[in-house]
């Protein structure tokens, strides 16, 4: 088992805490399969490439809360992905969230220079909506978990030059755009999923993504199918069946040539 | 936010996808800061052949860095230019924005770095 990162300076009164879906994550990318396929996927070996040198992976991961998960692999980053050189970055539309995270990255980053292991090169936390700044094409590891609640509307993004009325008020709007997911609580990752085929890598874009229950997973899945047979789709970790259905899910979405 | 992430962003307004303009962006009154990293030559080696050579050279005339050759160099080159080495190590691995201005070379759009972070959410009339 790798160490589960601390999250003690996080301020869980506008920031999501770590809940079962983040170890899910956490359980999902350590396991003895994805390890597997993430090495063999980032394996150094390049044929343009001199056997010494190969592209650094590219790892973002959207909505990072606290920056359980994303410190999580930047920091195990050569048990999981058999490789430390890999570049991370975080995006968050909550500004809180972005400073937990580079607190999180910082003190996992501390933990392991302190054992003398190493750990991947953060880039830092971006305050912003999905990936719409985010270069075509570069991002070779995507992890997403994301505002999954069936919820009656979606939380408006949040406005810096808005006037807040009061910081109750700012906390729990901050706090429902964490979970808040809108129509089938799938609105922001529809979103997110349209916008794959152009944000991830051509050769070895892949991206982990959680759905719960009441996502449709089967017709998410059904959908990423239909993008055809450069695509393929997995559930690759969940919470285990209760009365026949997964609560939650990931999915595994990857690009095959 | 370190130096090298302008090699992965780009004016977040949609309508600036499709112009060479919006990347890289542009750096105004950017106050920078430096953190001691220990030599990382294989981390440099790998992070080369994956970022956008250009606007590195871009990036770095516009904050004031030496002058970039107009090629990345190789692995092997790297290996014999210790000089070449340390300046990438410096710029690559080492620099951060701390606060500032992104500008978008297309629409002027201004994107705010304060403390560290950049705030890419558009106002509402952009979106
Ligand atoms: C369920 S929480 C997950 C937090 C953390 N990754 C974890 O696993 O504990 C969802 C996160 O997504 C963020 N989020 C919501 N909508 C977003 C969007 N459109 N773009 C980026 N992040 C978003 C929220 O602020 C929240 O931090």
């Amino acid at each position: 088992m790798l160490p589960t990162p601390s999250t003690s300076h996080v301020p869980y009164e506008r920031v999501y805490e770590p809940a079962e879906d983040s170890f899910l994550f956490l359980d999902t990318l350590s396991s003895g399969s994805e390890t597997a396929f993430l090495q063999k996927r980032f394996s150094k070996q390049s044929p343009t490439l001199t056997s010494t040198q190969s592209s650094s992976p590219f790892v973002v991961e959207l909505g990072t809360g606290s920056g359980v998960v994303l410190s999580f692999l930047h920091a195990h980053a050569a048990s999981i992905l058999g490789r430390q050189d890999i570049i991370t970055t975080g995006v968050d539309v909550n500004r809180f969230a972005c400073k937990a995270t580079v607190e999180t990255v910082r003190a996992a980053e501390q933990e392991q220079d302190a054992r003398a292991l190493s750990h991947g090169f953060y880039l830092g936390n971006i305050l912003g909506d999905l990936t719409g700044f985010i270069k075509l094409g570069q991002v070779d590891l995507l992890i997403f978990n994301p505002p999954y609640v069936p919820t009656s509307e979606l939380p408006r993004l949040p406005d810096e030059e808005a006037k807040i009325t009061t910081a109750y008020e700012r906390d729990s709007h901050l706090l429902s755009l964490s979970y808040a997911g809108g129509m089938d609580g799938m609105e922001t990752t529809t979103r997110l999923l349209q916008s794959l085929p152009e944000i991830l890598n051509s050769s070895r874009g892949c991206a982990y993504i959680l759905l719960c229950a009441q996502n449709k997973p089967e017709e998410v899945k059904k959908q990423i199918k239909s993008w055809g047979s450069k695509w393929a789709v997995d559930t690759v970790g969940g919470t285990g069946k209760r009365g026949g259905w997964e609560k939650l899910q990931i999915l595994r979405i990857w690009r095959t040539q | 936010m370190k130096l090298l992430t302008l090699n992965f962003l780009t004016c977040a307004v949609k309508a600036c996808k499709s112009s060479s303009a919006s990347f890289p962006l542009h750096p105004k009154d950017c106050e920078l800061v430096s953190d001691t990293i220990a030599p990382n030559p294989q981390l440099v080696y790998n992070v080369l052949p994956r970022i956008d050579w250009n606007a590195l050279v871009t990036t770095a005339s516009e904050l004031g860095f030496p002058t970039l050759p107009a090629t990345a160099p190789t692995k092997e080159e790297l290996e014999n230019d210790e000089k070449m080495m340390k300046e990438l190590h410096t710029l690559l691995l080492e620099t951060s924005v701390s606060e500032g201005i992104l500008v978008c070379g297309n629409c002027g759009h201004e994107y705010r770095v304060k403390e560290g972070i950049a705030n890419f959410l558009l106002p509402n009339h952009l979106v």
